[in-house]
């Protein structure tokens, strides 16, 4: 049914907070949707002396998003950044489903409701895609305004390089992998969270990380349930109440005011309807988003975090080991070197990572600041917007009467 | 003969008023006919008749049919001398001149009565002085255990002349309601008036209130229950026949009234009801009426049409009142969960923001909880009320087939007994003969008046179709705009809240 779907975007509202600066900027300037993945066409500005040109655009797809990301995960030299956490993978397949269910229930209803609902599902789908066309904006943009991360080589490859990436999906055995290594991450975890840390910042920050992101986690979860239940509460039932008495007055002989009466109300009951889908829409944009982004970002922080702390147990495991080839004489240069070493990413860690979290609580700020003002002149908006069209319609209804 | 004969001489202005609700059924004011048949009349109506399978209507001294009951009764000697002289005068004044063409007259003239009722109808909304507000309040407990009832206070105000004060209360209980709907069905409704259905009894409910559980499932109940008693009181004395009915003025201005047993569920009327029921049923399956009257056989499709459709929606309104209280209860939690979000916020003003954002949420939480009550009380019990209209209507019209299926009968048997005359005609039995003859006279009589009643009742179905549809646009109209009036309230409230939220927002820095 949906062939494929091609949105061109204008610069759209970051859901982050980013300044973008003449050196660097990129954005996805196309998407384009087919069968079972989404291309994207990032395009790229840059005065930085590292690209051919100065202006270029590349196609890509969201596993090579993906490569990105984990390049930085893996890479040491980053342990002391909040990695942008990557975007989510685009999920069309409720959507899809919908859309093939009505195909089917095509005979079942009149062409009216059937071009209505196939509207709604349509706009539904152009919604999604344009929200995961957003998210993998938002991550692009993050590394760009790094001052670290928009060097790294992967990234200008990622925006320079014109042919497919080769970046297959993981396999089984990597995914397995992947589940061994995130359940061991999180008993180690455990334990390095439960040393308690000198620095005060860093202590205060873990507790509050902590907090913050199982909060975020549970409103996210609830904001996106209230906002299913606002979709699904429709005035549709009484629309059709009136759209049936309407037809079943036009078989009798009713006097045409009465006819009017009805196709009044139910042509206002269309228009508010319009507007409560509007909410519902603004609302998943301005805070659903908004909360299941920080709800990312904050397990980004926490993973900083972790990797600091793992860092300081090295260290302390290096302490003790260098203590103990001391104490035996044996080993002690080995013990010495491996201690330094230690002792010199742990402090590059600390550095880096304080100033990470206190720029992330700056963005985290703006973010829910902007969000917040622009929900709420969206709902005023919808409401005044809802309550002329009401006011207006009853005026007319009860002049008539 | 009897068409002919029933035309009015059309001075008779008095009838062509016929919404006008006080003089539907004027006192006849002079039997214009010849003298023999109208001293008869008099001297009958002063029997009083009790309750008869045919008689129409219970004595009432406003009530035009009270002389035709009594002279065309089927026991009352008298008929015959009636009979004999032509039409009963009394019984053409109430034809008005149009109508009494009406059924033998195709479709066309059928659309235009209809249309031009229904017009004058809608002028008549303009100076419609029906001035009666009944209100049902203050549900009391009465009495404890499993004998406790709820009693309501009914309270009448009006400026009709047919009350005795103009504002006055009593108090009844739901049993009270029952009895009087049993009336009124067993009087009006096989004639052909749209009796308004009482609320429906509900075991469940009742039992909680009566066990006294004090919670809000009950209160619900009981408000449901008041609300629809109201509306049904208000629907019976809307009706310009049901209104003047003794009965009712009964039930509205004395003070005691005798307990309606026979409306309990499991008793023996109550079986009998059931039983006769089923055997309605039955028989209207295998009445095969001729219909004659394309108006009716319309009509009646158009009901049978608007049944399913009310159905559905009521149905499909009861499943937006699910979805609007399951979006009130994920604002309540959404709500929560941005209280605690704010909390653990170390930002102040953000953690500030947060918290209002909660408050603001709550509110709203509340306002779908309102919005859904009021999509609830007036939309799915008004269609719930018509649901149960409809099924008076349809009865209604059951009961003219029925009528007509007693004339065709006295028709048939009729003709069996002139072929019976006939044989006997050529035996030396003069006894026999005379009796034949007696007999058919008898019957001759019977199918006029199967005749005459059938009539009657179409003309009245016609009458009552016609205010049912004008009350139902009006019932519907005046749901709708209230309910708009609602969606502006909860509009105007969000505006509030958010307006006072925003401030906060902006403030986040």
């Amino acid at each position: 049914m949906m062939g494929y779907l091609s949105v061109s975007l204008q610069p759209r509202a970051v859901n982050v907070d980013l300044q973008t600066d003449a050196t660097l900027q990129v954005d996805i300037s196309d998407a384009l949707s087919e069968r079972d993945k989404v291309k994207f066409t990032v395009h790229t500005k840059s005065t930085l002396p590292n690209f051919k040109q100065s202006e270029f655009s590349v196609v890509r797809q969201h596993e090579e998003f993906i490569w990105l990301h984990d390049s930085f995960v893996e890479n040491e030299d980053y342990a002391g950044y909040i990695i942008p956490p990557a975007p989510p993978r685009p999920d069309f397949d409720a959507s899809r489903e919908k859309l093939q269910k009505l195909g089917e229930g095509e005979g079942s209803m009149t062409k009216e409701e059937f071009t209505k609902m196939k509207q709604e599902l349509e706009a539904e789908y152009l919604a999604i895609f344009k929200k995961t066309v957003a998210m993998h904006e938002v991550f692009l943009c993050r590394v760009a305004a790094h001052p670290v991360l928009r060097k790294d080589l992967n990234f200008h490859v990622f925006l320079e390089y014109n042919q497919d990436l080769s970046v297959r999906g993981k396999n089984k055995k990597e995914k397995l992998e992947d589940f061994f290594k995130n359940v061991v991450k999180s008993a180690d975890g455990v334990l390095v969270a439960g040393v308690k840390d000198v620095d005060d910042f860093f202590e205060h920050e873990k507790t509050f990380l902590l907090e913050y992101h199982n909060r975020v986690k549970d409103a996210s979860a609830k904001s996106d349930r209230m906002i299913r239940s606002h979709k699904s509460t429709h005035t549709t039932a009484l629309l059709r109440i009136l759209l049936h008495h309407y037809a079943y007055y036009c078989t009798t002989t009713a006097p045409l005011r009465i006819l009017l009466f009805f196709l009044k109300v139910s042509e206002l009951f269309e228009k508010t309807r319009k507007i409560e889908a509007r909410v519902a829409a603004d609302e998943d944009l301005k805070l659903a988003d908004l909360l299941k982004y920080y709800l990312r970002e904050s397990q980004a922080a926490k993973d900083l975090l972790y990797r600091r702390g793992r860092a300081l147990v090295d260290y302390e495991n290096a302490n003790k080991a260098l203590d103990k080839a001391r104490a035996k004489n044996r080993d002690v240069l080995q013990a010495e070197t491996s201690q330094q070493l230690c002792c010199h990413k742990f402090e590059k860690i600390s550095e880096s990572a304080k100033q990470e979290l206190i720029d992330f609580k700056t963005r985290r700020v703006a973010a829910f600041r902007k969000n917040l003002v622009e929900l709420a002149e969206l709902e005023l908006k919808h409401a005044k917007g809802n309550l002329q069209l009401l006011q207006s319609c009853l005026s007319v209804l009860k002049g008539d009467t | 003969m009897a068409d002919t004969a029933r035309d009015p001489p059309p001075e008779q202005t008095d009838f062509q008023e016929l919404e006008d609700g006080e003089d539907l059924f004027p006192e006849p004011a002079a039997a214009p006919e010849s003298g023999p048949a109208s001293l008869p009349a008099e001297d009958v109506s002063t029997n009083s008749n009790g309750p008869k399978q045919d008689s129409l209507f219970d004595d009432d001294p406003e009530d035009l049919f009270a002389e035709a009951t009594e002279e065309v009764s089927l026991d009352s000697p008298e008929r015959d001398v009636l009979l004999s002289d032509g039409p009963s005068p009394a019984i053409t004044p109430i034809t008005p001149p149009t109508s009494v063409i009406t059924p033998r007259i195709g479709h066309a003239h059928d659309d235009m009565f209809t249309h031009s009722s229904f017009d004058e109808i809608e002028e008549e909304e303009g100076g419609d002085s029906f001035d009666i507000h009944i209100a049902v309040s203050d549900p009391e407990k009465v009495g404890d255990g499993m004998n406790a009832y709820m009693a309501y206070k009914v309270t009448t105000k009006t400026s009709l002349s047919v009350f005795k004060q103009g504002e006055f209360s009593v108090k009844r209980r739901f049993s009270d309601f029952l009895g009087l709907h049993s009336k009124l069905a067993s009087k009006y409704l096989h004639v052909g008036y749209i009796v308004p259905p009482a609320p429906e009894k509900s075991i469940v409910g009742m039992t909680k209130v009566k066990v006294g559980k004090e919670d809000q499932s009950s209160n619900e109940f009981v408000e449901k229950r008041r609300s629809a008693l109201e509306r049904y009181l208000m629907r019976t004395v809307k009706h310009p026949v049901l209104l003047k009915d003794p009965d009712v003025l009964q039930f509205l201005e004395s003070s005691e009234l005798p307990r309606a047993v026979s409306t309990q569920a499991l008793s023996s009327a109550g079986l009998l009801r059931m039983v006769n029921k089923a055997a309605d049923a039955v028989n209207k399956m295998t009445i095969k009426m001729n219909e004659s009257d394309a108006w009716f056989e319309e009509k009646q499709q158009q009901f049978e049409n608007l049944d399913i459709q009310l159905r559905k929606l009521h149905a499909s309104v009861e499943s937006l009142v699910c979805h609007r209280k399951e979006l009130s209860v994920n604002t309540a939690l959404f709500a929560k969960s941005a209280a605690m979000l704010g909390n653990s916020e170390d930002h102040t003003a953000l953690s500030r923001a947060l918290s209002q954002l909660a408050e603001v949420e709550e509110k709203i939480d509340q306002l779908h909880q309102d919005q859904a009550n009021a999509d609830f009380y007036l939309f799915s019990e008004l269609l719930g009320d018509y649901v149960r209209l409809i099924t008076a209507v349809k009865g209604v019209f059951d009961h003219r087939m029925k009528t007509w299926q007693k004339w065709q009968d006295s028709q048939m048997l009729l003709q069996k007994k002139r072929e019976a005359e006939a044989k006997l005609q050529f035996t030396n039995k003069p006894d026999k003969l005379q009796q034949a003859k007696d007999e058919i006279k008898e019957l001759e009589g019977k199918v006029q008046q199967g005749e005459r009643d059938f009539e009657q009742i179409s003309k009245t179905i016609r009458k009552e179709v016609s205010r049912f549809e004008k009350e139902r646009v009006k019932d519907f109209k005046s749901v709708i705009i209230k309910y708009l009036e609602s969606l502006v309230q909860t509009q105007q409230q969000l505006i509030k809240y958010w307006e006072a939220f925003l401030p906060e927002a902006k403030a986040i820095s």
